[in-house]
């Protein structure tokens, strides 16, 4: 078995952020998915991240380490939430992600753990 | 690789015999390197000891004791991917039996949707066709440590991501054979029309292309689509001796002797689409080999059945709807109903390359508008990258300039 990171890949502007209402559509449909990954005993963990603005960044500086406010890079997309899946291959974990896409309606990467 | 008799197996078993060894080792590095080694040990021993009685059996089963040594004598205990690869040949045994072909599992493991496109080209060149990287980056005219890297990556990736060696599911089948038949035709396509370089056609390419089509249909011989592609390569491949002149000059099909096309090539590709038409689930290349079939039965351009052709690219167009459709469409359309009905349908069109700008040109050179013809010469020029397409159409530009 191997585990793969599901990433939700989320715009950081432009497009209108969902609804409350959608917010809650979305919500219930990755809840039913998580579910089923739990029915098929692939599920590692999952989470949902706050805003990138609520990051801090550590930052080794000789034998200090810096505190610096906000996310670790200003990107066009940010890391909105993860799923961490133990599937058997590839082609399962390609599965999994098509239903979180799915359900969310934003892009997934799947990437594998190497240890 | 000296020795005939060793290079002639290598030709027709490496794919069988590294197919075999993925599946054995479940990786793909161990397996090319085993193969490798086993074919270096035939190339000692053979002239010698002379070619064993099964030589695909020999390799095969030389190459499993080879990599067996290999991973005992350098994968340390640490490196989990040697153990993994032992555990794997410990539990798999070297023959499975006449009915599962281990090559189709590697051929859905090499055009694997999650590797690019390139990826897929390259893998499937270098375990299913034997060729070296060296040979690879020659054909796609890239350097050979790039294509190096991409062969390094795409390995990396379905390793680290597992990829599966197996042959998907009846559900999954459709959309996966798709990409398989991509990479094969992107092949062909590559041969038949280099995209850069001094020669129109790379014959290595599209030998190894029609190789590979050949295999697939032996592989699934059920599958419309793998019969359509595979028709669709014969006869496009059995023009080739007329497609230029001695010179390298392109020879338009109107203008081939026809006499002097490979006959064997006609007859082998008619049978696979009449075979497909049997079967009445029509696709793409299916399609496309119908079109060309129908060349293929006349024996002077004149006596062309355009109107047959026609529709066969109005079907095409409704399976794939694309600007590269809708511009063969309307060549055809052109011979039907003439060069002004073709032209009001590319007018239409909007599509890179210079392969619209040429048809467009074409179309008013039939039409007599000799400054708009040579304008739109022009600028296919500027878009072409293949030297054999180069030379002709600056000869009909020449021609409109000269005659206006």
């Amino acid at each position: 078995m191997t585990q793969y990171l599901l990433s939700v890949v989320t715009p950081a502007e432009g497009g209108e952020p969902p609804t409350p209402d959608e917010l809650t559509a979305i919500m219930s449909r990755v809840e039913a998915v998580q579910t089923r990954v739990r029915q098929a005993g692939a599920w590692v963990f999952a989470g949902g991240l706050a805003a990138p603005s609520s990051a801090t960044v550590l930052r080794p500086k000789g034998d200090e380490v810096l505190l610096v406010d906000g996310p670790f890079a200003e990107g066009k997309e940010y890391l909105g939430g993860l799923s961490v899946i133990d599937v058997a291959d590839l082609d399962e974990a390609l599965r999994w992600g098509r239903e979180f896409v799915a359900a969310i309606g934003l892009p997934i990467e799947v990437r594998p753990f190497e240890w | 690789m000296t020795e005939p008799a060793v290079e002639q197996v290598f030709r027709e078993q490496y794919a069988r015999a590294v197919a075999v060894l993925v599946r054995v080792f479940g990786d793909v590095d161990v397996a090319e390197e085993a193969v490798a080694d086993a074919f270096t040990t035939a190339v000692q021993r053979w002239p010698e000891d002379g070619v064993p009685p099964s030589p695909a059996g020999w390799i095969i089963t030389t190459a499993r004791h080879r990599a067996i040594d290999r991973l005992r004598r350098e994968g340390s205990r640490a490196d989990r991917y040697a153990q993994a690869a032992l555990l794997h040949a410990a539990a798999e045994p070297v023959d499975r039996g006449p009915v599962a072909d281990d090559r189709l599992r590697l051929v859905f493991t090499c055009c694997h949707p999650a590797l690019s496109p390139p990826a897929q080209v390259a893998l499937t060149l270098r375990l299913l066709g034997g060729l070296t990287t060296a040979e690879i980056a020659a054909a796609f005219l890239v350097p050979e440590p790039t294509m190096g890297q991409r062969l390094v990556r795409a390995k990396a990736k379905i390793r680290a991501g597992r990829i599966p060696y197996r042959v998907p599911t009846a559900a999954d089948l459709p959309a996966r054979l798709g990409s398989v038949l991509a990479v094969v035709y992107l092949v062909f396509t590559e041969g038949h029309t280099a995209t850069g370089g001094d020669q129109l056609a790379r014959a290595d390419l599209c030998a190894e292309a029609v190789r590979l089509g050949r295999l697939l249909h032996e592989l699934m011989p059920d599958e419309p689509e793998v019969i359509g592609l595979l028709a669709l390569m014969l006869l496009t491949e059995s023009r080739r001796p007329v497609r230029t002149t001695a010179d390298g000059e392109l020879v338009l099909l109107a203008d081939q002797d026809r006499s002097r096309w490979d006959a064997a090539l006609v007859a082998e590709g008619q049978a696979l689409v009449r075979d497909c038409l049997r079967r009445a689930q029509p696709g793409p290349y299916q399609v496309q080999a119908a079109i060309a079939a129908v060349h293929s039965d006349a024996r002077t351009a004149v006596e062309t059945d355009w109107a047959q052709v026609r529709q066969l690219y109005d079907l095409l167009l409704e399976l794939t709807p694309t600007p590269v459709v809708a511009l063969h469409r309307a060549v055809a359309v052109a011979e039907v109903e003439g060069p002004a009905a073709g032209l009001a349908l590319v007018d239409g069109l909007t599509l890179p390359g210079h392969l619209v700008h040429a048809v467009r040109a074409d179309l008013l050179r039939r039409l007599g508008r000799r400054e708009e013809a040579a304008a739109a010469y022009a600028a296919a020029l500027e878009r072409v990258g293949n030297a054999a397409e180069r030379a002709f159409l600056e000869r009909r530009l020449a021609e409109q300039r000269a005659a206006g």
